[in-house]
């Protein structure tokens, strides 16, 4: 169980890391903290020719707070985060999000660009960043772009990524005022990927319901009201259409059957958090 | 004479072991210096559960940098012979495929290198081609007549039937009110140690033998297998362990098969070899308890006191028989009525294989199956009956007068105080405010149950138990096996100081220590002056078959051979000092390091002084002393005799009692099962370190509730293994693992030097079924099955589904199968029948299937491709096939692929067809596919996605090649892939 | 730009338990092969190799760091710390080394390497961790010997003298 051999770039700034991606493309893979390549790598399952380590740039090692929103680059690692000053106040649903991203040991090198590079349709950072209708932030040798969260993935860890894309920041925007933020997951263990993750924001007006682990990539949703006679056949139908499918830890049916009532939960307790 | 002071037994003294281990300076085998020049092998392993192995290719893997030599079954076969089956049939079991592959995770070639890297590197060069056969998963299944069949030789999938008669089982159900019976099925779990086998191998041509150091926990009856298939008389096996082994719980028994092919490796090489197990492959192919089919039904009366069982068993042994097996099926045998006094017992037990892992030993090896099914029906008794659990354990229960107490199998329980012991649990563990509780839960309206066990523990092995699977002329031929050798050797050097050396290879147990107390308390010592050696060398130490660390035979067996040993030891050098203090060897005492006279205390000499006297002085040592040097004891229980003609057998020479119960709660919402409180009252005898004692009961109540909650080895229909990793594997984390209160009743042994019974493995036999009941109770179903995962108990809690008002177009998937079924569509603006030649035109198959690097062309309909395929990150080189079929022009087709590379392999079929409306074509497709190997077992969590993923790549990529363009037509999850399509490759 | 190939070997250095370690590895070799078989430090022990068991916990610029999960590579110029770093001198056991001796918090003593750096950079960060935050702590480790309970209790009695040394310090 060891990798198949690779050229190492240990990139001292993101022109460098650009170049190489550019000039190898789909080749090269990306490596961060390493939490979801070395896996990959040491089960041979990925074989790149080149891995770019990025965590040398200084410049991606940056986070920045704008107006409420959060700029992370690809370097940050998620203990940065889970230390960030007044976090669960200004971020609360990374904040409840994060506590269940691995164990303490993965998230002192994880990144968070890193886990939404790696687009695993169970993982809470990609799901709190749809649901937040965050953005990514790629670049190219070429060119910069921003794509909007909900956007970016587009299947089983697949991405709308090119191959010669670095993903050089995520942004979570604001806090919205009097809006409330739930997270809810139910995994078989603790820390484990989710079998159903739910984050649910809702302001005085209207919900949102992203559902993480059910669907091939996190799928967010206009959900009414807690209250609301209609949530009950919204939720029903946002099941259904996650195609939820069997696997050793849970059926089909249970995930459908957690996106309705967790979902629900969820949403109530959006609701009551409202500040 | 007499050993005065405070005894050093019995107290929690902090270990020996555990400086070292605190420090990292412990010596695992890997931690270990090898010689220079030691090669590193790696294993290639069968991505099938059932095929045949029809070519190896293996020159460029042999041309590789840093290989040394390459081994397949044929070499094996040439070096080695057959490992011993246990059961009289026409059956092989060779530790590498042969001529086809019966599991995935089987080894089919061994890689040896300059190191694991470059072995690694090696092994995706060898090329397999496999013709798969159907698989056999489910053992019932195994037994049908049109079954495929693992082993031809044997005929069918049948490796062992016997059935067997105690009492009169016919009229006690005949003349019983009521008839009870439950039918279980027990999954297959594995303790899996944290640390993963390990052999290090050399071969000596001078001498033709070999040394091997293997992280082996015993018995060391597999001495004689390994030597047997090796070869080589025993004395040319030199067998050694390293000083410390990271767990092992019955599982690194199984690495013997290792140190069969690495010793041949090693003889190939002509250098010494070392492998190191990975988890992938411990989890694949290192060894798994036995799942087992079990009907039993009783015979009871109307206040639930059973006269009879009637039991019948299916053992999957998987896909070989291995040495011991089929003991998992027999350990228990003795003793099939557990802790009640049931007369009439019948016992049907078929042994079959299927396309798993072989079996092997694991915690509570025969116990978990057996008492899940006798526990599950005494739960059943009190249900069908109206009863109260405890007056159904009250009437069965085998009463304290009656021990030692002949079981109608021929166990012979050696002491106990049952109803004694419950009556003290249930008061001491709080079971009236359990009861409370849980009707206060249930008012509320949760789901709140409570569920009882009463078992009981056997240890210490009888090595004859196993021949009850022979018929009693069969075991005439074969000559009488029994008993239940334990050595231990007590050495005293030159300045006096005492040594302890056994043969009972402990993996973290903490030996050592205690040991260290026993003789500590027979020479007048501290435990600190006794120095205990654990590692085994074959080649040198005292050794027998039953050595080794198993059957929980350390405190009841070994400590008390120690203790034999000592004191012999102790009563030369008394006669000893007798002569030099002048008094009778009667009045001398050993005490706080001095030998003396028991009524003059000034009348002492230093313990060293006297104990090194037949070192210095042999000349002048009394005449009825020849040395007082070193000690070595065999010891074997009277009470372990060979099975007799009726079949009965002393399976175990002692018996521990457990009595445990608990209370759960289950989430409405998720199914979760919470454990309130877990109650578990052992009766171990005496109870030689508290400490250690309640360490294995936690430890195994750990074990045990992964067993009841978290852990299956999980195959699919098609024998594809599904657990392949700690990800999919769930071992309980500190976060579901609570704090059992633990109690504790002795009575002592009688056929134990100290008293002692094995108390390591109890929990692992009644905890699961305690649980269990726990959940029927609060469910208040029948049929609970284990692992009790949420998604399962969620059947029982969510009432019917509402449909969606828009039916999905995906086909779900069929449970618990690793074929996906699917389908899709993609429009293509381009006539029908130019869609049609393109897709038998190889020129466009080249740039329309995903990743082909080249395609050539075998006939009309028939191609071979290169591709590369993959998800994300994970990718992979494959070699495909392409067929297609039933060909109505230009309207549809039937269009089937196979490939196969270093990760796995897939196969799909989809039928295809088109329609044309205004010069577009929309091409419909459905499909069935399958993938295996690799990553279906360490990514099966991502493998529909990747399926569906690449099928529809496919199509899109028909559509892409049709219509040059075709993005704004497609919508969803087509035109997402088109955008990437798009891209240069 | 530096590309390392993957066919040859680089140096790499970095800082083991206070001391300068060097060797030279192709970029593919773990921290956990590195570590033990280069540098010959066989105390971080290896129990998976995909980041589930713990046993190869070890501190990397002071935080609890899966070994298997870091190329040697990406150790250049880091501080690390491992299992033979924790006793204040040799013969003699740290607090929560000797912690665990009482408490018989290990059995086999494979998963404790990991388990002992993970609780050690925990009591740095957060001298007054509660229960639940050791809990949370000790779930990314797999002990497979104790069931938990005695690591639970040898890691409260850590703690709590933990407290009480730098109290009176």
């Amino acid at each position: 169980m060891k990798p198949a051999p690779f050229d190492y770039v240990p990139a001292e700034s993101v022109e460098e890391a650009l170049d190489v991606l550019e000039q190898t493309g789909g080749e090269a893979r990306i490596l961060a903290g390493g939490q979801s390549l070395l896996p990959m790598l040491n089960m041979r399952l990925a074989r790149p020719q080149i891995v770019i380590d990025v965590m040398r740039i200084a410049a991606l090692k940056k986070v920045e707070e704008t107006g409420g929103a959060l700029i992370i680059r690809a370097a940050v690692r998620q203990v940065e985060i889970e230390r960030w000053p007044n976090l669960a106040k200004d971020q609360p649903l990374l904040a409840a999000a994060l506590a269940c991203v691995g164990h303490a040991q993965t998230r002192s090198r994880g990144t968070l660009c890193g886990s939404i590079a790696h687009a695993d349709p169970s993982a809470e950072l990609p799901l709190v960043l749809v649901a937040r209708g965050g953005s990514v932030h790629l670049r190219s040798r070429k060119a910069k772009r921003k794509v909007a969260a909900e956007d970016f993935f587009t299947g089983m860890m697949t991405t709308d990524r090119r191959e010669d894309e670095l993903i050089e920041a995520i942004t979570f925007p604001p806090n919205v005022p009097a809006t409330g933020y739930a997270f809810r997951e139910v995994a078989r263990r603790h820390g484990d990927f989710a079998i159903v993750a739910c984050a649910a924001i809702a302001d005085t007006k209207s919900a949102r319901l992203a559902i993480g682990g059910v669907a091939e990539r996190p799928v967010v949703r206009a959900m009414p009201l807690p209250g609301s006679s209609a949530l009950d056949d919204a939720l029903n139908e946002f099941a259904w259409s996650l195609e939820a499918r069997d696997d050793l830890h849970a059926s089909a049916r249970y995930r459908r059957e957690l996106v309705r009532r967790i979902g629900k939960s969820t949403l109530e307790e959006a609701v009551r958090c409202r500040a | 004479m007499d050993v005065q002071g405070e005894s050093w037994v019995g107290r929690s003294l902090p270990r020996v072991e555990d400086a070292a281990l605190l420090s990292g300076c412990g010596r695992f085998i890997d931690d270990l210096g090898v010689r220079p020049g030691t090669l590193h092998a790696a294993i290639l392993r069968s991505p099938h559960a059932h095929a045949e192995i029809a070519g190896i290719e293996v020159a460029e893997a042999l041309a590789a940098p840093g290989v040394a030599a390459l081994l397949t079954g044929a070499d094996i076969k040439r070096l080695t012979s057959s490992m011993v089956v246990g059961v009289k049939a026409p059956l092989e079991c060779w530790p590498i495929a042969t001529e086809r592959v019966r599991y995935v995770g089987e080894p089919v070639a061994i890689v040896v290198a300059l190191d694991r890297y470059l072995a690694e590197d090696a092994l995706d060069l060898i090329e397999v081609e496999y013709k798969p056969l159907p698989a056999i998963v489910d053992p019932v299944r195994a037994l049908a007549e049109d079954a495929s069949i693992l082993h031809p030789s044997l005929g069918s999938n049948l490796a062992s039937e016997r059935s067997f008669r105690y009492g009169d089982p016919e009229r006690a159900f005949a003349e019983a009110p009521h008839r009870i019976a439950i039918k279980v099925r027990y999954p297959r779990n594995s303790c899996t140690p944290i640390e993963t086998y390990g052999v290090l191998a050399e071969y000596d041509p001078g001498s033709d033998a070999y040394d091997v150091l293997a992280n082996f926990q015993g018995p060391f009856s597999i001495h004689a297998v390994i030597s047997r298939a090796l070869k080589v008389p025993g004395n040319r096996l030199r067998l050694r362990t390293p000083p410390d082994s990271g767990g092992s719980f019955g599982v690194k028994q199984g690495v013997f098969p290792y140190i069969i092919l690495i010793a041949a490796a090693s003889r190939v090489a002509g250098r010494p070899v070392k492998w190191i197990e990975d988890r992938l492959e411990n989890l694949a192919g290192a060894v798994s308890a036995t799942n087992r089919v079990t009907k039993l039904v009783a015979a009871v009366e109307a206040n639930g006191r059973i006269t009879a069982l009637d039991w019948d068993q299916i053992e999957d042994c998987g896909a070989n028989l291995r040495a011991p097996e089929p003991a998992t099926l027999y350990r228990m045998h003795g003793n099939m009525t557990g802790a009640y006094a049931i007369r009439h017992v019948a016992i049907r037990n078929r042994v079959v294989l299927t396309n798993k892992t072989p079996s092997g030993l694991n915690r509570g090896f025969g116990g978990p199956q057996v008492y899940y099914a006798l526990e599950r029906l005494v739960q059943r008794i009190a249900v069908e009956l109206r009863l109260d659990s405890i007056d159904v354990f009250r009437a069965n229960l085998v009463p304290a007068e009656a021990f030692p107490y002949k079981a109608a199998a021929g166990a012979i329980l050696d002491s106990g105080e049952y109803r004694i012991a419950m009556e003290k649990a249930l008061e001491q563990g709080g079971h009236a405010e359990l009861v409370v509780r849980r009707d206060a839960a249930r008012a509320q309206g949760r789901l709140y149950g409570i569920g009882y066990t009463a078992i009981v523990e056997p240890s210490v092995s009888n090595m004859g138990y196993i021949t009850a699977v022979l018929k009693s002329a069969e075991r005439k031929k074969a000559g009488p096996k029994n008993g239940a050798q334990a050595t231990a050797t007590i050495s005293i050097d030159p300045v006096g100081s005492v040594s302890v050396h056994v043969a009972s290879v402990p993996q973290g147990q903490g030996h050592r220590t205690v040991l260290a107390q026993v003789v500590a308390d027979v020479l007048g010592l501290k435990p600190n002056d006794i120095r205990v050696i654990t590692d085994i060398d074959t080649g040198k130490d005292a050794w027998s078959i039953a050595s080794g660390n198993y059957a929980s035979r350390f405190a009841p067996a070994v400590a008390g051979t120690a203790h034999i040993a000592a004191s012999r030891l102790r009563d030369r050098i008394a006669r000893i000092a007798a002569q030099q203090l002048n008094v009778k060897a009667e009045d001398i005492v050993f005490k706080d390091g001095r030998i003396g006279a028991a009524n003059n205390p000034e009348n002492a000499i230093p313990f060293s002084r006297i104990a090194a006297a037949s070192h210095w002085a042999p000349g002048a040592l009394p005449g009825d002393v020849d040395q007082a040097i070193r000690e070595t004891v065999f010891w074997t229980p009277p009470e372990l005799t060979a099975p007799n003609d009726q079949d009965e057998v002393n399976s175990s020479l002692c018996h521990g009692f457990i009595f445990d119960f608990c209370g759960v709660e289950i989430d409405r919402t998720t199914g979760e099962v919470r454990l309130d409180r877990y109650v578990t009252m052992h009766d171990c005898g005496r109870i030689l370190h508290p400490a250690m004692v309640a360490g294995q009961v936690t430890g195994g109540f750990a074990h045990a509730l992964g067993a009841a909650l978290l852990e299956e080895y999980v195959y699919g229909e098609d024998g594809s293994f599904l657990a392949g990793t700690f990800a999919d594997y769930l071992v309980p984390t500190i976060m579901e693992v609570p704090e059992p209160i633990i109690l504790h009743h002795e009575t002592r042994s009688p056929f134990t030097p100290l008293g002692a019974k094995g108390v390591g493995e109890g929990n692992c036999m009644s905890t699961p079924v305690c649980i269990a009941n726990a959940v029927a109770d609060a469910l208040g179903v029948a049929d609970i099955e284990l692992p009790l995962i949420p998604s399962r108990i969620a059947e029982h809690l969510h009432g019917p589904e509402t449909p969606p008002k828009r039916v999905p177009t995906q086909a779900a998937p069929k449970a618990g199968a690793r074929q996906l079924f699917g389908e899709g569509s993609a429009t293509v603006r381009a006539p029908r029948q130019a869609v049609w030649e393109m897709l038998l035109d190889p020129n466009t198959l080249e740039k329309v299937v995903p990743g082909a690097h080249t395609i050539e062309r075998v006939s009309e309909t028939h191609f071979r491709a290169d591709v590369t395929l993959g998800v994300g990150p994970v990718k992979g080189r494959y070699k495909a096939e392409i067929r297609l079929a039933d060909l109505v022009a230009p309207q549809s087709m039937t269009l089937s692929g196979k490939a196969s590379g270093a990760l796995g392999f897939g196969d799909g079929t989809g039928f295809v067809t088109l329609e044309e409306t205004d010069g577009t074509t929309m091409i419909r497709y459905r499909y069935q596919a399958g993938i295996g190997g690799k990553v279906a077992s360490v990514g099966g969590r991502l493998l529909d996605g990747a399926v569906r993923f690449l099928i529809s790549q496919f199509f899109a990529a028909v559509a892409k090649q049709a219509s040059g363009d075709t993005t704004r037509r497609a919508s969803g999850f087509i035109a997402r892939l088109l955008v990437r399509l798009r891209r240069p490759p | 730009m530096p590309r390392m190939s993957g066919s040859r070997r680089h140096a790499v250095a970095f800082t083991l338990n206070g001391r300068a370690v060097e060797g030279e590895v192709e970029p593919r070799m773990l921290l956990t092969d590195f570590l033990r078989h280069v540098i010959g430090a066989t105390g971080t022990h290896v129990g998976c190799e995909h980041g589930v068991c713990g046993a190869c916990t070890v501190q990397v610029d002071g935080e609890p760091s899966r070994a298997c999960l870091m190329l040697a590579v990406q150790a250049g110029g880091a501080d690390i710390r491992t299992v033979e770093g924790l006793a204040p001198a040799p013969g003699r056991l740290s607090i929560l080394q000797e912690s665990f001796r009482t408490h018989f918090g290990l059995q086999c003593g494979f998963c404790t390497p990991g388990i002992l750096m993970s609780l050690d950079a925990l009591f740095a960060h957060t001298p007054n961790a509660s229960e639940q935050q050791i809990r949370e702590q000790l779930s990314g480790h797999l002990c497979r010997c104790t069931g938990y309970t005695p690591i639970m209790r040898a890691a409260l009695a850590a703690g709590e003298q933990l407290r009480r040394e730098s109290a009176h310090a």
